[in-house]
């Protein structure tokens, strides 16, 4: 195997001054919330390695997690491709077809092993002998158990390969099967979304690249930087949800006025994920931006959860159902009080479950979200 | 078999080596292409096998109405946004209800951007690097790749320093043994016909298109909240309009946000008319052979439903930008009706599919349709102890069902709808037709082929992108009449429903003619079936034997090389195949398995 090119070369060959390095591994390590220190490791990690080997397959899905990569804005989806990591294998973008592409395979496994990333956005079907989805001349499930043994870490995109998403709502018919169930000892990150924001999976790339090593997961796998916070903490509209405005019918005065999707059925109180902070598009909008609610598309199971308009039946907040109603009647002093006893409620909760400061959702989180 | 005519008149001779490509790359979902060569490497046989299968639609049954859209958007993520608008669109055709006309031109507006983004993302990177050698792009002369682009295109990156650049980085990423997505790929291959300027031209907008193929989409960013799958509503639009009065700020659509949209729709125009055009009819200009190969089906039998209606409700053809009709067995003057309800006009068939009815040799219509998997190999499979080396063509060989109009194999995609606009009198399109085929030199007969698919589909590009710039114009001119409302309301209980009824959705997806069929009783989906296009395109055989528009269009198309599948990419995606699409059908769980678990 000759010599590879580390980041660093690939970044000074194409005319990136080394003080501009630095200054780019500063700014890096001041995001990644990394000291002093942070800058010189991330120098140092970039200047030492090769690109990455990363194997991206396909498996029952919709190609949604292969579009919504390349939309990524920073870093940009052609500088992840061409300088950042080595992209040999997508079937959706890769040059190579039939023999040739399959080769590829099978080359990086014999010269990378253990050390490339291999990323899936689909899942597993696994009803009928896996011959739901024929690669090869074989199930999809072959290619994958081939790869995935011998990869370093294993990144899940999308709810598809997470969860199973549309495929696997009731009844099921594939067995569409996630993949960190069919996987043990290699790491698997969940990146879950339908699909998952851009930034979020060029940002799960850069710290892996950055740091090498695999960001910190919760329970569910899901990076915690991206997937801890619920979207309805985080809404821009969520003083309209406090106040007991909302919405209740379509193109109605409170939709005209951006009030509080709740009651048309907005799944963001039961959904953790990062799109009312870092946005959608370069964050050009998201759904309830867009005037619709959340469907909590990067939830387990949330195909089941619906229908998508009804509203969440368990959210026993203050006073919803009788202030929703008669918004003029809210003094703003009553207002206030009703918030901070709401927002004491839920500090009150988590100290009790001891995971003040460290919370890591889980499904069963989930369903208890609604009430915390 | 040996030698066979088929019913559609297509000569087959299976008799020569037999090559098989799969995965077939650069698509959307998973494909095989098994062809048969003479001996003077000309293909003579094709089958071309859908290898995924989902199984959505029994999924959908006792859902929702309303909540469909967003599970069959999820068919594909690549035509973004089609599903849900053919799903609204069976969902208010079955309850009768009519949409605001505000929320049919934001329809208009976020499909148009689909067009153009996904007929843009095609050329660039799923096509062209079939007519695009990577590698040759760095013997360029890049004072001279600067000269060819001033001479085709006032686009501002045309200087010799800018593409050094573009080959350095080029050169970096060949010399170090790294390729990436261009590992392993064709270069050097002797069907490669563009100069090193030419193709250096190319790799560059192919980044350059890469980086702002991410600005078209947030045009449905703004009206849907985020791209891939925005968000769609039964009855209209989710975004509401504020355009005058306190609180606009926090509306969905105000000044802001349609100043956005038009910004983004101004320089998407820009990008297909600058880079887009002249790319193609350069790339064309050095590949006239393949204004020849891949006919197949084209210069006989096209399908088009319809799109982009300009009066809300209106899906007659005086109401539709691109007509509906089909032309069939090559006479271009006449266009037939189309009429998605007759149970005689559209039927699928599953003598060849992974698929069984109560009886094969019937064809059903979508409202009756039936979708119960049986997956059985041909007797005269060839399997391994590894892998299926071939399928069986003369038995069941794919997960595609074969749909017929009228009992006609059709082709349908960008292809058919330039013609048939063109037959129906399309001024706008006739002059973009004329225009591209006089700079060319060619008669409109030379659309029927490989490069002609592809040209075609670069043409509607530039009338999508004009268009959607008018429908902007028609939103501002209906607000500024008074009229805000995106949102019909009057059926959004499932109370006001009657107890039994069913609709269809018909659309145009970029890829051609979407129709779905749902019936609806007790406030629930009884039934819901989807036709895509690549479903008609991918066809397999018919009870008749009937091919369809793939294997037809790779027939009588020679190979340099058969180790090497270059031809039979190019043709193959000049269709833009969406396996997802086409192959999302299901029947009863195949029974359990052994769990893979590893190691």
């Amino acid at each position: 195997m000759k010599e590879k090119p580390t980041f660093y070369d690939v970044l000074m060959q194409r005319g990136v001054s080394r003080r501009d390095f630095l200054g780019f591994c500063a700014l890096t390590a001041t995001h990644l919330g990394l000291d002093a220190s942070g800058a010189a490791s991330v120098a140092h990690a970039l200047e030492t390695k090769p690109r990455i080997p990363v194997l991206w397959l396909h498996g029952l899905e919709c190609t949604c997690c292969s579009e919504s990569f390349l939309r990524s804005g920073h870093p940009l989806a052609s500088d992840i491709v061409m300088s950042m990591i080595s992209l040999d294998y997508d079937d959706t973008i890769m040059a190579a077809a039939g023999d040739q592409a399959e080769e590829i395979l099978q080359d990086i496994i014999r010269d990378y092993r253990g050390a490339y990333l291999l990323a899936v956005e689909g899942n597993v079907p696994l009803a009928n002998d896996g011959m739901s989805c024929i690669v090869g001349g074989r199930p999809f499930r072959k290619k994958f158990e081939e790869t995935a043994r011998h990869a370093k870490a294993i990144i899940s995109w999308g709810t598809c390969a997470t969860s199973g998403c549309v495929q696997a709502a009731k009844p099921n018919p594939t067995r569409a099967t996630p993949i960190h169930r069919l996987v043990d000892r290699v790491p698997v990150i969940n990146v879950p979304g339908c699909p998952p924001i851009a930034e979020v999976m060029t940002g799960v790339i850069s710290y892996i690249l950055m740091y090498d090593r695999l960001p910190e997961l919760d329970k569910q796998l899901r990076p915690k930087l991206f997937y801890s916070q619920r979207v309805h903490d985080k809404c821009y509209r969520r003083a309209h949800f406090d106040a007991g405005q909302f919405v209740e019918r379509w193109d109605d005065e409170g939709a005209r006025q951006g009030w509080c999707l709740y009651k048309m059925g907005c799944r963001g109180p039961t959904t953790y994920n990062a799109c009312a902070t870092i946005g959608w598009n370069e964050n050009t909008s998201w759904p309830v931006r867009s005037g619709h609610g959340c469907i909590g598309c990067s939830e387990d199971g949330f195909w089941d959860r619906g229908p998508f308009y009804e509203r969440l039946p368990d959210m026993q907040q203050w006073g919803i159902e009788a202030n929703a109603d008669k918004v003029a009647a809210v003094g703003a002093a009553a207002l206030g009080g009703a918030v901070a006893a709401q927002l004491g409620g839920s500090l009150l909760k988590r100290m009790v479950k001891g995971k003040r400061g460290d919370e890591t959702p889980s499904a069963d989180d989930d369903k208890k979200g609604t009430q915390s | 078999m040996s030698q066979t005519t088929t019913a559609n008149g297509f000569q087959l001779d299976d008799s020569g080596r037999r090559v098989v490509i799969d995965p077939v790359t650069r698509i959307e979902g998973h494909m095989r292409i098994e062809v048969n060569l003479d001996s003077a490497n000309v293909i003579r046989n094709a089958v071309s096998v859908g290898t995924m299968w989902r199984g959505l639609e029994p999924i959908l049954q006792g859902r929702d109405p309303r909540d469909a859209w967003a599970f069959v958007q999820r068919i594909c993520g690549v035509c973004t946004g089609v599903h849900a608008l053919a799903s609204i669109r069976a969902v208010e055709d079955a309850l009768a209800i009519e949409i605001p006309a505000n929320a049919n031109t934001i329809r208009n507006i976020m499909h148009l951007a689909l067009f153009v983004h996904d007929h843009l993302v095609h050329f660039y990177h799923l096509h062209a690097l079939d007519w695009v050698d990577v590698v040759s792009a760095l013997n360029a002369s890049p004072k001279a790749t600067a000269e060819l682009q001033q001479s085709i295109s006032p686009w501002h990156n045309a200087s010799p320093g800018y593409f050094k650049d573009v080959q350095e980085r080029i050169r970096k990423m060949v010399g170090s043994g790294q390729l990436g997505p261009f590992r392993n790929g064709y270069w050097g291959h002797s069907a490669y016909k563009l100069p090193p300027e030419a193709n250096l031209m190319a790799v560059a907008h192919y980044i350059e298109a890469l980086n702002f193929q991410r600005e078209i989409v947030k045009i449905q960013a703004v009206f849907g909240g985020k791209n891939p799958h925005p968000m769609w509503l039964v009855g209209g639009v989710p975004s509401a309009i504020n355009m005058h009065t306190s609180g606009s700020s926090g509306a969905s659509i105000n000044m802001e946000r349609l100043n956005l949209v038009e910004s983004i729709a101004t320089r998407t125009q820009i990008f297909i008319e600058q880079v887009y055009i002249p790319d193609l009819l350069a790339i064309a200009s050095f590949y006239p052979e393949w204004f020849k190969y891949g006919d197949g089906l084209a210069s006989r039998n096209l399908l088009s439903y319809g799109e982009f209606p300009r009066r809300a409700n209106d899906d007659s053809n005086a109401s539709l930008l691109l007509p509906r009709a089909a032309i069939i067995n090559g006479d271009l003057k006449t266009l037939h009706e189309v009429n998605l309800r007759d149970p005689a006009e559209i039927q699928e068939f599953v003598p060849h599919s992974w698929f069984r009815y109560p009886d094969d040799r019937q064809g059903l219509h979508p409202w009756d349709g039936i979708t119960e998997q049986d997956f059985r190999l041909g007797a005269k499979t060839r399997q391994s102890e590894e892998k299926i080396e071939n399928f069986d063509e003369s038995a069941k060989y794919s997960y595609i069902k074969a749909p017929r109009w009228k009992g006609h194999a059709m082709e349908t995609g960008p292809l058919a709808r330039m013609v048939i606009a063109y037959q129906a009198g399309n001024q706008r399109v006739r002059e973009l037709v004329d225009g591209a085929l006089k700079k060319l030199g060619l008669p409109l007969t030379a659309l029927f082929s490989t490069m002609g698919r592809t040209a075609a589909r670069g043409l509607e590009a530039q009338w999508a992108a004009e268009q959607l710039n008018e429908q902007i114009a028609l939103l501002h001119a209906t607000i500024k009449s008074g009229n805000e409302a995106t949102a019909n309301t009057d059926k959004w209980e499932p109370k006001t429903w009657p107890a039994s009824t069913r609709g269809v959705g018909y659309a145009e997806a970029p890829r051609g003619a979407l129709g779905h069929w749902i019936q609806i009783r007790d406030q629930k989906i009884a039934n819901y079936q989807c036709v895509v296009p690549t479903t008609w395109n991918a066809s397999p055989r018919d009870a008749q034997g009937q091919i369809g528009a793939y294997e037809a269009a790779l027939l009588g198309v020679p190979m340099a090389d058969p180790k090497k599948p270059l031809e039979i990419l190019r043709v193959i995606h000049s269709f833009d195949p969406c396996l997802a699409c086409a192959t999302h059908v299901i029947g009863p769980d195949g029974g359990e398995l052994t769990v893979a678990r590893m190691l």
